[in-house]
């Protein structure tokens, strides 16, 4: 079956209980500014995360399920991106889930530094960087069925605590 | 995504301004119309993304792709940013030492 013979092709799906949201997505590149849009409105129901920091889970959760679209192509799956919210006391996290064939995330070679030439050359690959940057944690699980990608920001409370504690 | 192609000039700066979203849907948009100014045969072009309210990697490596066409013709292109959100992502790829970006559209001009 096609994603063109799919009936629900543009059909979104979304589960929802207090504090946890699932959305699941087709794995086609104009939804992603819907999750933009969804994970932040979940994320705006914690009351102690910083403006700021759900923009930063905006660009890391359009990386990470960018990425997810990206591998149903290369995989030819027509399944659909799964995308998960979770509100804790806190912190606010993200799952995106997608069933392609996976990659080795410790393959991803470092850019050469910015003034080389050579950086010119590395259109893609600053995705990765983006997400590690941008969330307080962010994991990667891999394998041959597909990704994980979780990404965890904290609430301002949190990150006072985290930069008092020594390291 | 948005594109203004005959957004004026500042100095002998033509420029390009780009409203939207920077990302995986928006970008592309913007990759052509930098490359039809290019085989147009402008030589300096001002990307205006004071309209962009998000830009990700895909944004990113869009931007990158534009300055290497530039380069190889000759040409010049620079910044104009005014969202703190934009040049947050751009600072965190370091992409501030890459690229001419100014605060303010008059000042590209000024540098003609």
């Amino acid at each position: 079956m096609t994603v063109a013979d799919d009936p629900g092709a543009d059909v979104v799906d979304v589960g929802f209980r207090p504090g946890k949201l699932l959305l699941e997505i087709p794995a086609r590149v104009e939804f992603v500014s819907l999750v933009r849009v969804v994970v932040a409105a979940v994320a705006e129901l914690q009351p102690n995360l910083d403006k700021d920091r759900i923009e930063d889970l905006k660009v890391a959760v359009s990386e990470a399920t960018t990425n997810a679209i990206e591998a149903h192509g290369l995989s030819g799956s027509i399944d659909r991106i799964h995308v998960r919210c979770f509100v804790a006391d806190d912190e606010v996290s993200v799952v995106v889930h997608d069933r392609g064939f996976g990659f080795d995330p410790d393959a991803i070679s470092e850019l050469p530094p910015p003034e080389s030439p050579e950086r010119l050359a590395h259109e893609a690959g600053l995705g990765v960087r983006l997400m590690t940057k941008l969330a307080d944690e962010s994991e990667i699980r891999s394998s041959p069925q597909g990704t994980d990608v979780r990404l965890v920001v904290y609430t301002s409370t949190r990150s006072a605590q985290v930069r008092k504690r020594p390291s | 995504m948005h594109i203004l192609t005959d957004a004026g000039r500042s100095g002998d700066w033509s420029v390009l301004a780009a409203v939207g979203e920077l990302d995986v849907v928006g970008a592309p948009e913007l990759r052509q119309a930098v490359l039809r100014m290019l085989h147009a045969g402008e030589r300096r072009v001002a990307l205006d993304l004071s309209g962009v309210d998000f830009i990700d990697s895909f944004g990113l490596g869009v931007l990158i792709g534009a300055l290497k066409r530039a380069r190889l013709a000759d040409a010049e292109i620079c910044l104009v940013i005014t969202q703190r959100r934009v040049m947050r992502v751009i600072e965190i790829c370091d992409l501030d030492r890459v690229f001419t970006i100014y605060s303010d559209l008059n000042a590209v001009g000024a540098t003609s």
